[in-house]
């Protein structure tokens, strides 16, 4: 069971889950920052990384809510979580590795209302993962932020050049070129159950 | 301003899906049935009018310097009663928007009227601000909801309409709520150009924008 079902709770996240593409977590970001490749990978990096800090967090304290009967409180409990983290993370990177905070620094305060940061603490609750799987999900789920982000990016820069009528400039037309995108990638359903048999 | 133009303004004007582009991961996750985006619009309404009158009162006890987390706390708060009321009284909707429901606390359009709107006006207009900007969410929501119902399950608001052709699922998948939404977004551009060229027909040719207009509707 182990080794499979990692693989496939990381495989179907990044793929068949994808969060921004398939269930619309994250979007305000996804359109904000993919216009240009290196803002759209550093975002996704940082994503990444806040979400699997979240989760290795957010996991515990679950476990200690849980015990106390304060299940109510989780959704206070994690937001204050994601925002101290953002923070700190924040303050730990302009200290001590300058290069990473300058190429980072600017999209760690849109994180913490980024709503696929929460949404991936708290799905991992919903589903009943133990700290493993939700570790490998939170990962996967960063991973795959930062695929349909740069894939994004990619075909966004072609969508620039194009010259559409005026009500469907800008905007729009970027929706609709994500319509397609998210039309590809609902061509992995299946995939990764048929692979991992699980 | 008058209290009538805080709530339209909300709907109108500055309607957050639409014309703010805020909020826009509620407004794509659950509009496959319009009642899924009317039961979320209700939601975030309730959350914005409370988040709004709260933050307005504490407007002057609140450091500038902590005022997010601050708001965060104070929203999350009124998200969690939410949560506990839906929970008790709608079980059907809180199993139907799922995880959507507590990622309210996110949902731009709260922590952008907090800080827009809230953080520097009366109690009384900040909760008239908050019921606006409901009402234009969950108008916004329902009309994708009611769209992508009626292309993608050939029903609306769950009677089934019979309709000659059959329902075409990818309206309901996540492509065709990217789909929807950009269209909706290019009509709101469309009526927004077509109005700002009336006031400048006045001022110049009137012929030359009634071509433009109509390349518009054909393209």
């Amino acid at each position: 069971m182990t080794a499979a079902k990692l693989a496939s709770i990381f495989f179907s996240m990044i793929l068949v889950n994808n969060y921004v593409l398939v269930k619309f977590l994250g979007i305000c970001s996804f359109l904000g920052v993919s216009k240009k490749m290196d803002s759209a990978s550093g975002m996704g990096l940082a994503v990444t990384a806040v979400m699997a800090l979240a989760t290795a967090v957010t996991w515990p304290l679950q476990q200690l809510l849980e015990l106390w009967h304060l299940e109510s409180f989780q959704t206070i409990v994690f937001i204050l979580v994601i925002a101290i983290l953002v923070q700190l993370l924040e303050l730990v990177l302009r200290k001590y590795v300058p290069p990473l905070y300058s190429a980072l620094g600017i999209y760690l305060p849109l994180i913490t209302t980024n709503c696929a940061v929460l949404g991936v603490t708290i799905l991992n609750i919903d589903e009943g993962y133990n700290f493993l799987e939700s570790m490998i999900c939170s990962v996967g789920a960063g991973l795959g932020f930062l695929l349909a982000m740069v894939l994004f990016s990619i075909v966004r820069r072609s969508v620039e050049r194009a010259r559409p009528p005026k009500s469907f400039q800008d905007l729009p037309i970027t929706l609709i070129s994500a319509a397609i995108v998210a039309l590809c990638f609902t061509g992995f359903g299946g995939l990764v159950e048929n692979i991992f048999g699980a | 301003m008058k209290k009538a133009d805080i709530v339209l303004n909300g709907i109108l004007k500055e309607n957050p899906a639409l014309r703010l582009v805020l909020g826009t991961c509620p407004t794509l996750a659950v509009t496959t049935l319009a009642m899924n985006g009317l039961g979320m619009g209700l939601s975030a309404t309730f959350v914005l009018i409370f988040s709004g009158i709260a933050i307005s009162a504490l407007r002057n006890v609140i450091p500038s310097k902590v005022r997010l987390p601050a708001y965060i706390t104070i929203i999350a708060t009124f998200v969690t009663i939410l949560m506990l009321l839906v929970r008790a009284y709608l079980p059907a909707l809180n199993s139907s928007l799922g995880v959507y429901l507590p990622l309210i606390v996110v949902n731009c359009i709260i922590l952008g009227r907090a800080e827009m709107f809230a953080s520097k006006n009366k109690v009384f207009d900040s909760a008239l601000d908050g019921l606006g900007m409901g009402l234009g969410f969950t108008l916004t929501l329902v009309l994708m909801g009611t769209i992508r119902e009626i292309l993608g399950n050939g029903s609306i608001f769950g009677l089934n309409l019979h309709l000659p052709i059959p329902p075409m699922i990818v309206f309901i998948t996540p492509p065709g709520g990217f789909f929807v939404f950009g269209i909706l977004m290019a009509a709101a551009a469309y009526l927004d150009l077509r109005k700002n060229r009336k006031k400048e027909a006045v001022n110049t040719e009137p012929a030359s924008a009634e071509i433009s207009s109509k390349e518009d509707v054909t393209a």
